[in-house]
């Protein structure tokens, strides 16, 4: 892999004729884990189509930079639809990367990382033979066996049940260490565990919030979280 | 289990139907002729039926076979390429305005009296229904898995061939089951219009001779093939698609 790079998005952005958001300025710090929180429609999951690559009906009237390398083969998803691909057993799921680009896969890794999220003796299963919670650890497989420096997160554990989304958290924090990671968000407790640096969106634009102490994922009962949690429940109850 | 033994009631309340309408109107038996008298012409014309049968059935099962490659081979040109779409797809549209029954005397006339201006028959019949269901099914292809190919440096080539193919088997399978239904339709429209062998041409000569048990044993023996062809599509759609 190579090392991880810093990202900035500086602009504003349109789908047709209607503004999306309007000249923000983002940065997402290299090797970390930036959370961005905002309420469904201010345009997070556009942000993140942006670095993907993935804009074809969005203008963008501003810049994308990153600081090193590209970013068309830098970066992969995970979003809250686990994007499996039901005809596929597990182990094809995860080395889907490595055959859409007609290359040779590494079984041996792909096992390796299986067994990493939990699923060694799954390989052979099919996503409809899982539940919600393994099928994202196989979406998250997929993401590791990728190897890019830059994981893009769309609200990856929002349709997960409360425990299983604390699990994937922790589990995600472990597994994507030392990698730009932009976390798409709306839960504020999220926010507070996993990000190095949290960023609120509204529709007057990116406001830093200073993140609670301590090292990644953060434990649930942590004061510190508790606390930017409930602040940033209030901060965004109170943008309109 | 549950389907058969229903499809086998339903098949023996036809029956007494039958049955019931032939000996209550008291029709003469070159009219209608009960379900016993054409039971007792397939037996005793077994050997002929066989004969003739198996001409037909060569040539659905060939019409199906070139039908669905064919219109499965168009329908993935089409979806590849936004230009096929442009020029082909009026073209496409326009010749579904022609009935295929109007063709019938024109391909005799291009591919003779033989097997050939059947199996062309059978192909053209099954074509539209192949190609319109699979190009829709890989026109519909799951927005976030193409993203998810996009983003991983997939080329359009592999996109087809692992993500869009695959996706539209299922749209692909229905298609096959309406072929199934329609290629012995067009089989016999195409023997009607000129032929010596085959069902569709032992149903003609039976009905001008007045053997409607004969006619009606011949269209028996397609109904049952037909209905068999189905399931077996049926099965094999089902496996595909699993």
């Amino acid at each position: 892999m190579l090392s991880a790079p810093e990202l900035n998005l500086k602009g504003s952005a349109f789908f047709g004729q209607e503004s999306v958001f309007k000249d923000i300025h983002l940065n997402v710090a290299a090797g970390k884990w930036t959370c961005l929180l905002g309420a469904s429609g201010v345009g997070k999951s556009t942000i993140l189509k942006i670095f993907a690559g993935l804009i074809e009906e969005i203008t963008l009237d501003g810049t994308v930079s990153i600081s090193q390398g590209q970013i068309e083969n830098s970066a992969t998803l995970l979003a809250q639809n686990d994007m499996l691909l039901p005809w596929l057993n597990v182990q094809n799921n995860v080395i889907l990367g490595t055959k859409l680009r007609g290359e040779k896969p590494d079984k041996s890794r792909c096992q390796m990382i299986l067994e990493m999220v939990g699923l060694a003796g799954k390989s052979k299963f099919r996503p409809r033979m899982l539940s919600g919670g393994q099928r994202q650890r196989v979406a998250l497989a997929r993401t590791l066996m990728e190897d890019r420096p830059i994981v893009l997160l769309d609200e990856p554990f929002s349709a997960l049940d409360a425990l299983t989304r604390s699990r994937m958290q922790e589990l995600s924090a472990k597994l994507l260490h030392n990698r730009t990671v932009l976390l798409v968000t709306h839960d504020p407790g999220e926010a507070a565990r996993l990000g190095h640096a949290i960023k609120v969106m509204t529709p007057f634009g990116i406001e830093e919030f200073d993140p609670p102490a301590g090292q990644i994922p953060r434990p649930l009962d942590d004061i510190g979280v508790l606390t930017t949690q409930a602040q940033l429940y209030s901060l965004l109850r109170e943008s309109p | 289990m549950k389907s058969l033994t229903g499809a086998i009631a339903s098949a023996l309340v036809a029956l007494v139907v039958w049955q019931i309408v032939v000996v209550s109107t008291d029709l003469p038996r070159f009219i209608l002729p009960g379900p016993g008298l054409v039971g007792q012409s397939v037996w005793e014309n077994r050997d002929l039926l066989a004969e003739h049968a198996l001409i037909t059935i060569s040539e659905i099962l060939a019409g199906l076979v070139l039908g669905s490659i064919i219109g499965g081979i168009t329908a993935i040109c089409l979806a590849s390429s936004s230009l096929a779409r442009t020029l082909l797809g009026p073209i496409f549209v326009f010749s579904q305005a022609i009935p295929v029954f109007a063709l019938a005397p024109i391909l005799t006339l291009w591919f003779g009296y033989g097997l050939g201006s059947k199996i062309a028959m059978a192909l053209l019949i099954i074509y539209f229904p192949v190609t319109s269901s699979f190009f829709d099914a890989l026109m519909r292809t799951n927005r976030d898995w193409l993203d998810l190919a996009k983003i991983m440096g997939a080329n359009p080539f592999q996109i087809m061939w692992r993500i869009r193919i695959p996706a539209a088997l299922p749209g692909l399978a229905s298609g096959l089951r309406l072929a199934a239904v329609y290629a012995p339709i067009g089989a016999i429209i195409g023997e009607w219009v000129g032929a010596s062998k085959g069902l569709g041409y032992l149903m003609l000569l039976a009905n001008g001779r007045a053997k409607t048990d004969l006619m009606f044993a011949a269209l028996l023996v397609l109904a049952v093939f037909t209905i068999l062809l189905r399931a077996f599509v049926d099965r094999m759609a089902n496996k595909v698609v699993d």
